[in-house]
């Protein structure tokens, strides 16, 4: 079945390595289809940046995401140029601290920054956070997928950090569900 | 994997030791995955000043035998074109990569588009024939930089891979084969002229520092390579030739895909908004459309056409305002409707549906 996720926060945050990340394990590790892609602009860091993953059990023809099923939000301005319409029975994640808006469909808010910031001590994790909260509530991609595409990307020397915060995010997704 | 690193790695499996370019969004990757690759395997990667210097470092290292390749998008590719003319010219093969953006001029960087299929089909001066393939995925982009290789050096001559940056800058799923099957260029026999052809009207390639004289010129040669510039006789057979090599192969060299070869409505596509077309025909089986799949722009495979013989409207979605629909256009009685798409973004199925019911309604 095709789901259709989209990933907007400011850029510096990890959003597109995020979708690099979630995608790989889809494809890598649990045997799905998938195609990233995201929004080229000229935003390097600040602005509102934008990346989008199809999945799928079948090979993929269309590859962009036009209405997606799920979305990752996490920032204000990307809530508002990203998640401002999504449709009624998508399901949007947003970062609690930094997105003040809230979607008209279904969403959970998980503390991924502040959590980055207070328990893992890095704000820059935030994104694996993020992932693993989207791991644990969407069942998008598999665990054992999600951590060996992690460890895959991220740099020497910082695996267990990474980890941490997928892990943590785990937690937070399996909260938000319940 | 990523469209424009699938490129890269698609060169080194077709043998590519030498890549000189300038850097250009949405093409970098190209060049950023050659940077890291090439010193691995004994090959040399050079960034040159711009993308004029580029091509030429492309044609130098090519007659010195190595399979040789470059990078672009519009405005760089715009700059290349004197020396695109040299390489016909000079019979000099290599792969010009072209991962086209909005232009003219430098217009949308970071945006796709396909505007520059006639440029590279026309854009040198004088007459010429050029081979140019268009992938519509990643595993694309690996496997036509491969038979761009195989072209160019079987017929000595450049060979574009017009990607756009939908498919540059995509990630998705690619199988790396563990074989690829790889052209060499015929070398020059000896007893032979430098540019004495044989029937197929390719000459055998006198690599430098293999004991050859050869004179290289862009000005109008005879056999030995010398310069005769006011000689009609010899200057028409000299471009009958450069031009008959490629055209006259046409059919061998096509490379294209038919799905529904009985319908009436017909899809004529490339690149990515093949894309578009293969979800709508999937999407809607009960309409009876056809696709002809272009891998393989130039030389156009006009007989291709043919596969449809109850085809009453071919529709070409392209990311310009027409430029293959025109090319259809000549070579078929039914009426054939431009679906262009500019500013950057693929058609979305809904727009191809649309220009469905138009045609229909015609």
């Amino acid at each position: 079945m095709r789901r259709e996720l989209r990933l907007s926060g400011f850029g510096g945050q990890g959003i597109m390595l995020a979708a690099v990340i979630v995608g790989r394990a889809a494809v890598m590790y649990d045997g799905m289809y998938a195609v990233q892609t995201q929004v080229y602009g000229p935003e390097a860091r600040g602005g509102a940046s934008m990346a989008a993953v199809v999945f799928d059990d079948e090979p993929i023809l269309y590859p962009k995401v036009s209405d997606p099923d799920i979305l990752v939000i996490m920032s204000q301005e990307g809530f508002e140029k990203y998640g401002a319409n999504a449709r009624a029975d998508a399901l949007m994640l947003l970062d609690r601290g930094l997105v003040h808006s809230r979607p008209s469909c279904r969403y959970y808010e998980i503390p991924a920054t502040e959590d980055a910031r207070g328990i893992l001590g890095k704000v820059i994790v935030a994104n694996i956070v993020m992932l693993g909260a989207l791991v644990a509530s969407t069942g998008v991609v598999s665990r054992e997928a999600i951590e060996r595409a992690v460890l895959d990307q991220v740099p020497k020397g910082t695996e267990d950090l990474n980890l941490r915060a997928l892990r943590q995010g785990y937690t937070r997704g399996e909260e938000a569900r319940e | 994997m990523q469209g424009n690193t699938a490129s890269a790695e698609g060169a080194i499996a077709a043998g590519c030791r030498f890549f000189g370019g300038y850097p250009i969004t949405p093409s970098t990757e190209v060049a950023e995955a050659m940077a890291r690759r090439m010193p691995k395997i004994g090959g040399v990667f050079v960034q040159m000043e711009d993308e004029i210097a580029s091509i030429a470092a492309v044609i130098g290292a090519s007659w010195t035998g190595k399979k040789a390749m470059t990078s672009t998008s519009g405005p760089g590719f715009s700059l290349m074109l004197e020396n695109i003319g040299f390489a016909l010219m000079t019979e000099t093969p290599l792969v010009i990569v072209n991962v086209q953006r909005g232009g003219p001029s430098t217009g949308q960087p970071t945006m796709s588009a396909q505007g520059d299929m006639l440029q590279c089909r026309f854009g040198s001066h004088g007459d010429m024939a050029v081979i140019a393939l268009a992938p519509d995925s990643v595993q694309e982009m690996y496997d036509l930089t491969v038979k761009a290789f195989n072209l160019a050096e079987r017929f000595r001559c450049p060979a574009f891979l017009m990607a756009d940056e939908i498919i540059g800058h995509m990630r998705e799923r690619i199988e790396l084969p563990d074989h690829v099957d790889v052209v060499d260029r015929r070398p020059l026999e000896s007893g032979h002229l430098p540019y004495e052809a044989g029937e197929d009207g390719v000459p055998g390639f006198p690599v430098f520092g293999t004991g050859h004289r050869v004179h290289v010129t862009g000005l109008t040669h005879d056999e030995r390579g010398y310069p005769v510039t006011t000689d009609p006789v010899l200057h028409e057979a000299l471009v009958r030739r450069l031009v008959g090599k490629v055209e006259n192969a046409r059919r061998e060299i096509a490379d294209y895909r038919v799905t529904n070869p009985d319908a009436e409505v017909v899809f004529v596509c490339y690149g990515s908004p093949a894309r578009a077309v293969q979800q709508v025909v999937a999407d809607h089986p009960d309409l009876g459309l056809g696709i002809l799949r272009l891998r393989l722009v130039w030389p156009f495979p006009e007989h291709a056409l043919a596969e449809f013989p109850n085809a009453r409207v071919f529709l070409v979605p392209e990311q310009n305002l027409g430029q293959v629909a025109r090319e259809v256009e000549r070579h078929v009685l039914v009426p054939v409707v431009s679906v262009p798409k500019l500013g950057g973004e693929l058609h979305t199925p809904a727009e191809l549906l649309r220009a469905i019911e138009e045609a229909r309604s015609r």
